[in-house]
């Protein structure tokens, strides 16, 4: 027999579950103020109607993954009642992160005045970047690595002119705390990750869209990948829809996360308050974690949450959360969610334009 | 290139770090390591809150190499809640007319390109309306 496999292994499923219990100590949104509505983008293109979302959030002249992470990172710090001296992590995933050499982190953690003891390498998976980033934070507290590692799912979203994703690709996200449970607002009771080689969308080095499969990217990429991380961590927890108070999920549009919470059995109550693609956009990295932000800022003590995130290329990312008493109270010491989407000035397609870099200057 | 520059004085711009007095406890911003009230040695490192109100303001038209891209812009010297008067761009404005008094936060923003867009991205503050809650 060889030596390694005399090392005892614990018997165990396919769920994620740490040996040290972990949690949410805090958490924080970003919307930044600027709104275009989609039928604005129709105006432009000829079309009249049948629009994904209402409208999309967009970043400022002044703002990119690093500013928009700054921001919900601080948040984030003022609902965990710790100080940024007890971080031993700043992940970022997204995937426009400003530069294509030099981290994200290590500018985030800077600013927040985390110290140099940290881990700072960027995360990129397409959409889940933020919460596969979220996974290897459970990780390392559940391992007792280090006591707390804040992830931010954060993205300023391409999408090509006159494209089917220039209507929803947004600009936004959300900053996640994760440590001890005896310290944290919410437990993470649980996750599951679901992933293979499915190409319904990519960008290639030194291009600035993104390319997709059209209808591709539903039944093969998203549903496929959602409803079996989903599937198997209610086979494995033998938790099912009724058990929960609220379920969010990846939304790239309106429709398909209102689809698969149905198929799911979610009601559209247990959806609603997640579901922001609508008012913003889809936030990509940002998408599934602002929209646990939202929740986040209403549930109470005991509250079941699933979360299921998607990535193209392809894979999801699926947690339970379990809502507790001290989040009542921590949740006033920061803007919330629907504060950020209420701070609104609306843009047209040329002002877009001029925000996104699309004119060119010199 | 200004690379040595901009970080040194990343502390500063990222997050309003400045210094406390430890003989007659003046906050201290930009830090200059020597008060600027009583003339001792001033090392102490201080964080400021980033709250604050709009003490002038003008409107910049004309911008300078660097910042033409982002003009016209609002320029404001902005009263600390500790004290110091610091020179800022407001952002985040939407359609509200700039007034003096005007409570604004601070919030960490892209400044500007060193140089072109191969030059690193110059990080620091701005102020923007308080948020209301």
């Amino acid at each position: 027999m060889k030596q390694d496999q005399q090392v005892p292994q614990p018997e165990k499923g396919k769920l994620l579950q740490p040996k040290i219990k972990v949690g949410i100590v805090g958490y924080g949104a970003y919307v930044p103020r600027y709104r275009l509505p989609a039928k604005e983008i129709g105006r432009i293109w000829g079309n009249q109607g049948g629009y994904p979302v209402k409208e999309k959030a967009v970043a400022g002249l002044d703002e990119d993954v690093i500013t928009m992470s700054i921001e919900a990172a601080r948040n984030a710090l003022k609902r965990a009642d710790i100080s940024a001296d007890e971080l031993r992590a700043v992940w970022v995933g997204s995937e426009s992160h400003p530069y294509a050499v030099k981290p994200s982190g290590t500018v985030v953690a800077e600013a927040i005045g985390a110290p140099n003891d940290i881990q700072a390498g960027d995360w990129e998976f397409a959409c889940k970047a933020g919460t596969e980033a979220m996974v290897a934070a459970m990780g390392m507290v559940g391992s007792g690595m280090g006591d707390y590692a804040l992830v931010a799912g954060m993205d300023t979203a391409q999408g090509k002119p006159g494209d089917a994703l220039e209507y929803t690709a947004a600009s936004g996200g959300a900053a996640f705390i994760i440590g001890p449970l005896n310290s944290a607002l919410a437990s993470i009771e649980a996750s599951y990750s679901y992933v293979s080689d499915t190409p319904d969308f990519w960008r290639r080095e030194y291009q600035v869209y993104p390319e997709h499969g059209q209808r591709f990217t539903g039944e093969p990429a998203y549903f496929e990948h959602v409803e079996s991380a989903s599937r198997t961590i209610f086979a494995e927890t033998g938790l099912k829809a009724q058990d929960f108070a609220y379920a969010v999920f990846h939304q790239p549009n309106t429709k398909f996360p209102q689809r698969i919470g149905k198929t799911l059995g979610f009601t559209p109550e247990q959806i609603a308050p997640g579901l922001l693609a609508p008012v913003i956009g889809n936030t990509y990295s940002g998408a599934a974690m602002i929209g646990l932000t939202a929740i986040l800022d209403i549930a109470e003590e005991g509250d079941l949450i699933l979360m299921t995130s998607y990535g193209s290329g392809a894979g999801s990312d699926s947690f339970i959360i379990k809502a507790r008493k001290p989040l009542a109270q921590r949740r006033a010491k920061a803007l919330s969610t629907q504060d950020y989407i209420a701070r609104r000035t609306q843009i047209d397609y040329a002002t877009y334009l001029r925000y996104r870099g699309e004119i060119r200057m010199r | 290139m200004e690379v040595p520059r901009i970080w040194r004085l990343k502390k500063q711009r990222y997050a309003l770090q400045g210094e406390v007095c430890p003989h007659c406890q003046v906050k201290i911003f930009p830090p200059r390591d020597v008060c600027p009230e009583c003339g001792g040695e001033a090392k102490t490192p201080f964080s400021f809150s980033g709250q604050g109100e709009v003490y002038s303001y003008t409107l910049i038209s004309n911008a300078p190499a660097g910042f033409e891209e982002q003009a016209p812009y609002t320029v404001a010297m902005v009263k600390l809640n500790e004290g110091p008067l610091v020179t800022a761009q407001l952002t985040d404005l939407g359609d509200e007319p700039v007034r003096i008094g005007m409570p604004v936060e601070m919030v960490t923003r892209k400044i500007r390109n060193d140089g072109d867009e191969r030059g690193m991205i110059v990080y620091g503050y701005k102020f923007r309306p308080v948020m209301a809650k």
